[in-house]
């Protein structure tokens, strides 16, 4: 380690080890004031995070409270196995990232740089898989607001299918979707189909659905669109974390190739790494509360 | 500065923080993923509208408490920084319960509004 050469002021800086380190900001005493200092820094910034998420949260608790019936019925939408994989991804990409601090710590440099590659893969994966499920939903008229124009009723899909039966699906036998806007509804058991080729402008008008069979609905619930605001606020600002932590962890990955981290100067490694981490604990609480709705 | 519990580990004696071991790393993950499990599964059982809503929510806070304690460190660091991260819990816990609170004070005139409105 090269010895600073600045005369009296320095040499007050470097008192107790005798040492000057290249990284060690010149306001900083010791390399662990300055980890400490960097730590309670992202750890602030953290809470603030908390914050951000916590009036999405927010407005996901009351929307759910008054309206249980639109979350109960929009779930089914959403693809639970894609999700339960992508809450996989995240808790491996969690476990590289925790143990790419624990190289940088022992200054295991070939194994920090395997471990944020793969950390950033995970990252990938993740956002390849929120690519496929939001293709789905907007491809299916899945969206917030006058966009909401589903292409089929949730008692259509394979998934509501399976739980319920083909009996409890409209598809098979029964007088089948009268195609107006005022449709006879209920006992009839027509399913009303209304909006669904109306032009883009005009508001879906909601299913019917016949009374046959095991079923949670007998039709579609008002303002569905709702659901499908909040899935894309709280998914989308989740999604937009992630890839900002990928380009922090490139960042650091061209950082790490150096062989610049080891035991005394690991907090870019700690501190992306604790990011990472609140990125994975918003999403627990994400998968259950969008996903597994019961 | 590493403390007495990471004795046994290898490290530097001077290192800074506390190493994680890798077992450690391992098993925090792998009940990560079988908690995962465990609440995917869960929903399948009937528990009631707030039953359901209250295990996956419990379940989900054992899992963020370990993400904290284990990944995030705070087991070891300084409880200066669980301090700062419980009390941004803690208000935006207060925030949704507080909002909550008057959640169906406009139901009767939101309901009165769409009866007039014919929907």
């Amino acid at each position: 380690m090269s010895h600073a050469t600045a005369p009296s002021h320095d040499a007050d800086h470097a008192e107790g080890h005798g040492e000057h380190y290249p990284f060690l900001a010149h306001h900083f005493d010791t390399p662990e004031q300055q980890f400490e200092t960097g730590k309670m820094g992202v750890w602030l910034f953290l809470a603030t995070e908390i914050l951000f998420f916590g009036g999405l949260f927010c407005a996901y608790s009351i929307y759910r409270a008054l309206h249980p019936e639109i979350f109960e019925y929009a779930h089914y939408y959403l693809d639970t196995k894609l999700g339960a994989i992508n809450t996989c991804v995240l808790i491996i990409s969690s476990v590289t990232a925790a143990w790419a601090v624990r190289n940088a710590q022992l200054k295991q440099t070939n194994m920090l740089v395997i471990n944020i590659v793969l950390t950033i893969l995970c990252g990938f994966g993740f956002m390849g898989i929120k690519f496929i499920e939001y293709s789905h939903k907007i491809h299916d008229g899945l969206l917030p607001g006058h966009a909401y124009h589903p292409a089929e009723p949730v008692w259509e899909l394979p998934i509501y299918k399976a739980k319920y039966g083909e009996e409890g699906a409209a598809a098979e036998g029964g007088e089948h979707a009268a195609t107006g806007e005022h449709a006879a509804t209920g006992e009839h058991g027509a399913a009303e189909k209304g909006g669904e080729k109306a032009p883009a402008e005009a508001k879906h008008t909601g299913y019917v659905k016949p009374l046959m069979g095991p079923h949670e609905f007998n039709r579609e619930p008002r303002d569905v669109q709702r659901f499908f605001s909040i899935y894309f606020c709280m998914t989308g600002l989740h999604g937009l974390h992630v890839l900002v932590g990928i380009g922090i962890w490139v960042w650091l990955l061209l950082r790490a190739r150096t062989g610049e981290f080891g035991p005394k100067y690991f907090g870019p490694i700690d501190f992306a790494a604790l990011y990472w981490h609140i990125v994975d604990l918003i999403w627990i609480y994400l998968f259950p509360l969008l996903y597994l709705i019961h | 500065m590493s403390d007495s519990k990471n004795a046994g580990h290898d490290h530097d004696h001077d290192a800074i923080g506390h190493v994680t071991p890798p077992g450690l790393l391992l098993l925090v993950g792998g009940t990560l993923l079988f908690l995962t499990a465990v609440t995917v599964w869960v929903t399948m059982a009937d528990l009631g509208r707030t039953g359901n809503l209250i295990v996956a929510m419990v379940i989900a806070t054992i899992k963020a408490t370990m993400v904290c304690t284990y990944f995030m460190h705070l087991k070891w660091d300084k409880p200066f920084n669980a301090v700062v991260f419980a009390s941004s819990i803690l208000f935006v816990s207060l925030f949704i319960t507080i909002a909550l609170l008057d959640k169906s004070d406009y139901e009767g005139d939101i309901q009165e509004m769409n009866l007039l409105e014919g929907k």
